[in-house]
């Protein structure tokens, strides 16, 4: 509970208040890199270096990057002219939001005493996850590998513009 | 006080409810897919903290399963910005209040 993690989970989590209520998609990305940013430093503060590293090369290196593609292929930067940027039922979707939020939190400060204290943080080397990888978790491995193969081949294929009679 | 992990869990919880926020909330296709995307990282940061304050990290299942996850939300944000491209080709619109149809 010291200052640097507070001050690292209010960089995160205003990233992330300001990339769901900006009106400009792309201050909205911009909020979300810090967002991812701020979550990357907190994984660093858990002492998780390979999945800090890995969250600041997938999400900042390319998911954000996504983001800003899908946003000026789509020009959505333009502010719509008729009416806000939130959608009819706003109302609805705050309540189940916070209703969620009061859940979770209810629950989290009432089984505090069951959760493990402050423990010294774990001596794993990038060799150890490498091991794992290798042994272990290989299988698990291959079906990510597939999947990301998958993924690659079907978002070409559901994004690619088809000409008019090229069937 | 409360101890480390908890405070790593609130702040998992409120970027959870955050992203749900602005999925359900936005008008914009891509913003619902950011609100998504803010979901699955809170989600990752609950693993990691878990991970760090449980009884045994030298077993790696935490780290594990959130690198995994990290990986799952690549292939997942690829596929569907892809998606709403091709929405955005077929409506002309990304705006969810808009599209409103499944067929046409």
């Amino acid at each position: 509970m010291d200052f640097v993690f507070w001050l690292l989970a209010a960089i995160t989590v205003g990233g992330a208040l300001a990339a769901v209520t900006l009106r400009n998609l792309v201050h909205c990305a911009l909020a979300l890199t810090v967002a991812f940013g701020g979550l990357a430093l907190l994984f660093l503060n858990l002492d998780a270096q390979f999945a800090g590293f890995a969250q600041i090369l997938v999400y900042i290196g390319a998911v954000a990057i996504l983001v800003v593609f899908a946003i000026l292929l789509t020009r959505s930067s333009e502010t719509p002219k008729d009416g806000g940027v939130f959608s009819r039922t706003w109302f609805t979707g705050l309540v189940i939001a916070a209703g969620v939020f009061a859940v979770l939190g209810g629950a989290l400060l009432r089984s505090q005493a069951g959760l493990p204290h402050d423990a010294p943080a774990p001596a794993v080397t990038v060799q150890q996850i490498g091991t794992a990888l290798m042994g272990r978790y290989v299988l698990p491995l291959e079906i990510i590998a597939l999947l990301l193969t998958a993924a690659l081949i079907g978002a070409v294929i559901v994004a690619r513009h088809e000409k008019e009679g090229t069937e | 006080m409360a101890t480390p992990l908890v405070g790593y869990l609130l702040v998992a919880a409120l970027l959870f409810a955050i992203g749900l926020a602005g999925a359900l909330t936005r008008r914009n296709a891509i913003l619902v897919l950011i609100g998504i995307e803010l979901m699955l990282n809170a989600a990752n940061l609950n693993l990691i903290a878990f991970w760090r304050y449980g009884p045994h990290p030298e077993a790696l299942t935490g780290m594990m399963f959130a690198i995994f996850s990290i990986a799952v939300a690549a292939a997942e944000a690829a596929v569907g910005l892809g998606l709403v491209i091709a929405v955005h080709r077929h409506a002309q619109t990304t705006d969810l209040d808009q599209i409103n149809r499944m067929k046409g």
